[in-house]
């Protein structure tokens, strides 16, 4: 046997504790280094010129879009690569997401790539798409989505939604977040989807 | 990456944590891996099974402890090239950004002469060179299909671009604005202009514009009340280019033929938004996907 009196491996492999606690220290560094500096990255925190939070419709048509899991079939990220960029416009910047709590950039395109749909199709084409995608696009697999048009928007929550993202920072006033319900008077969860595919990345070009 | 931050707090805690820790691996290296009293060649672990089966206390492997360090050496030469440290750029001035800005130019080079060629053909040029028509189809595929259907034949509300029926002129000049700027076809609610009875008076006479089935008596009666429809239309309900008013002399019918969906249209008024296209697509590309979209209505002459 080694010296007793001496620090060795022996002491860490027959000692849970101690073991526990340097194997998290060497992961804390690692997150110093690549994780949390990013949290003080000037271009991660300042909205692109022009970024307005969400308004009400489009924070409900949000939480559709979450609810739907479009999530699981589009991205909202745009890469740096020209063949990206040639299909889906300019690449996406950090500065576009600083009011998405949690951010849609999805992992998976079995669907297009969505950062930028935004005004690139009539509120009338997204319609008849959510409605039925095979009348517009015969070859689609796209799920359709015709309940949207028959449920409507406001389901009671949009205030406490604004409230949750102004406590994370999303500066929304007081104001907006009276008033909010009056914005979705007599609209349809087709309307809220809508508005919010249309405020899609338009702020960069 | 420097200016990314406020001040130099992070980038020196980040780049002061990986030397020290690439450090710190190459002394805990040099402890271990040379040969102590603790483990002279006969000592154990003190671990013994199955009688005696024993784990042998030795120093690390020479060739292991010549690949740890090899990778150290690695990781100093990355740090030197990249600007792994924040606090310098790297040899290479490697980022991101310019990565992809590099990529964009080549191809920019390689494509600038094709599309310079391909911007100012006419369309007999874009119909005999092959590789022009394969990159206007793909451009319509790729950003026009999606409305106007891959067969560029369109479905209820969004015109179909083969039938010689243009909403907004089919003058090459006339289809780039169209894709340049996009379209807005506006027809306004008319509910107002008499009962509902009228509007279906001015429906039969609709129909009768183009000889479909209607009732001669209600659409002499809507005749009266089509005045106001003509301010677009014009009087022999023929359309209006210039503001994208729709001929309703032919038998084509963009949002549907039946009575009630013209009663509708009247009582309702329709929005029918074509988008612009001028951000997406570079002028050359509108022109080719134009010479397409003119070659799809010449192949059905």
């Amino acid at each position: 046997m080694s010296n007793k009196n001496k620090f060795t491996h022996e002491k860490i492999e027959t000692n849970n504790f101690l073991m526990i606690v340097l194997i998290f220290i060497v992961i804390l560094f690692a997150g110093i280094v690549e994780i949390i500096p990013l949290y003080f990255q000037k271009n991660m925190l300042q909205p692109v010129k022009g970024l307005k939070p969400y308004k009400p419709l489009a924070l409900i048509g949000r939480s559709i879009y979450v609810r739907e899991g479009c999530y699981t079939c589009h991205s909202q990220m745009i890469r740096p690569f020209r063949a990206e960029t040639l299909r889906y416009g300019h690449y996406s910047l950090a500065g576009e997401f600083v009011y998405d709590h949690p951010f849609q950039w999805g992992s998976k395109r079995t669907g297009p790539d969505l950062a930028r749909v935004g005004k690139k199709y009539s509120n009338n084409w997204h319609q008849i798409h959510l409605t039925n995608p095979r009348d517009v696009v015969p070859e689609s697999i796209m799920p359709a989505y015709p309940w949207l048009n028959d449920t409507p928007a406001s389901d009671g929550s949009i205030q406490t939604k604004m409230k949750a993202l102004k406590m994370i920072g999303v500066p929304y006033t007081e104001e907006e977040i009276q008033k909010s319900p009056e914005a979705l008077i007599n609209k349809s969860e087709m309307d809220a989807l809508i508005t919010y595919l249309q405020s899609l990345g338009i702020h960069v070009r | 990456m420097l200016g990314e931050f406020n001040n130099y707090f992070w980038p020196v805690l980040v780049a002061s944590i990986t030397i020290i820790g690439i450090i710190g691996c190459y002394v805990l290296l040099k402890l271990t891996g040379k040969k102590g009293p603790e483990n002279d060649d006969n000592s154990t672990s003190g671990h013994v099974w199955d009688g005696d089966l024993e784990e042998e206390n030795n120093p690390l492997p020479r060739w292991w402890v010549g690949l740890f360090v090899i990778t150290i050496i690695w990781g100093l030469i990355y740090l030197a090239l990249y600007p792994g440290l924040i606090l310098t750029d790297g040899y290479l001035k490697w980022s991101q950004l310019g990565q992809y800005q590099d990529e964009v130019k080549d191809a920019d080079k390689k494509f600038a002469a094709m599309y310079k060629d391909f911007g100012q053909m006419d369309l007999e040029q874009f119909i005999n060179n092959r590789k022009a028509k394969k990159i206007g189809k793909k451009i319509f595929l790729n950003n026009c299909a999606q409305c106007h259907g891959s067969d560029a034949r369109g479905t209820t509300s969004f015109p179909n671009l083969t039938d010689h029926d243009w909403l907004y002129g089919g003058k090459m000049i006339d289809i780039k604005s169209s894709i340049t700027n996009g379209r807005n076809g506006v027809m306004p609610a008319l509910a107002s202009i008499g009962t509902k009875k009228d509007l279906w008076d001015i429906a039969h006479y609709v129909k009768s514009l183009s000889d479909s089935k209607h009732h001669p008596m209600k659409a002499l009666r809507g005749k009266e009340k089509f005045g106001i429809c003509a301010s677009c239309h014009g009087a022999d309900g023929k359309g209006n280019q210039s503001i994208g008013a729709p001929n309703l002399t032919d038998h084509i019918w963009l949002h549907g033929e039946s009575f009630e969906g013209i009663v509708h249209r009247i009582t309702y008024g329709i929005n029918n938004e074509m988008p612009a296209w001028n951000d997406r697509l570079t002028p050359e590309q509108i022109h080719l996907v134009s010479l397409y979209t003119r070659m799809l209505s010449k192949d059905n002459h």
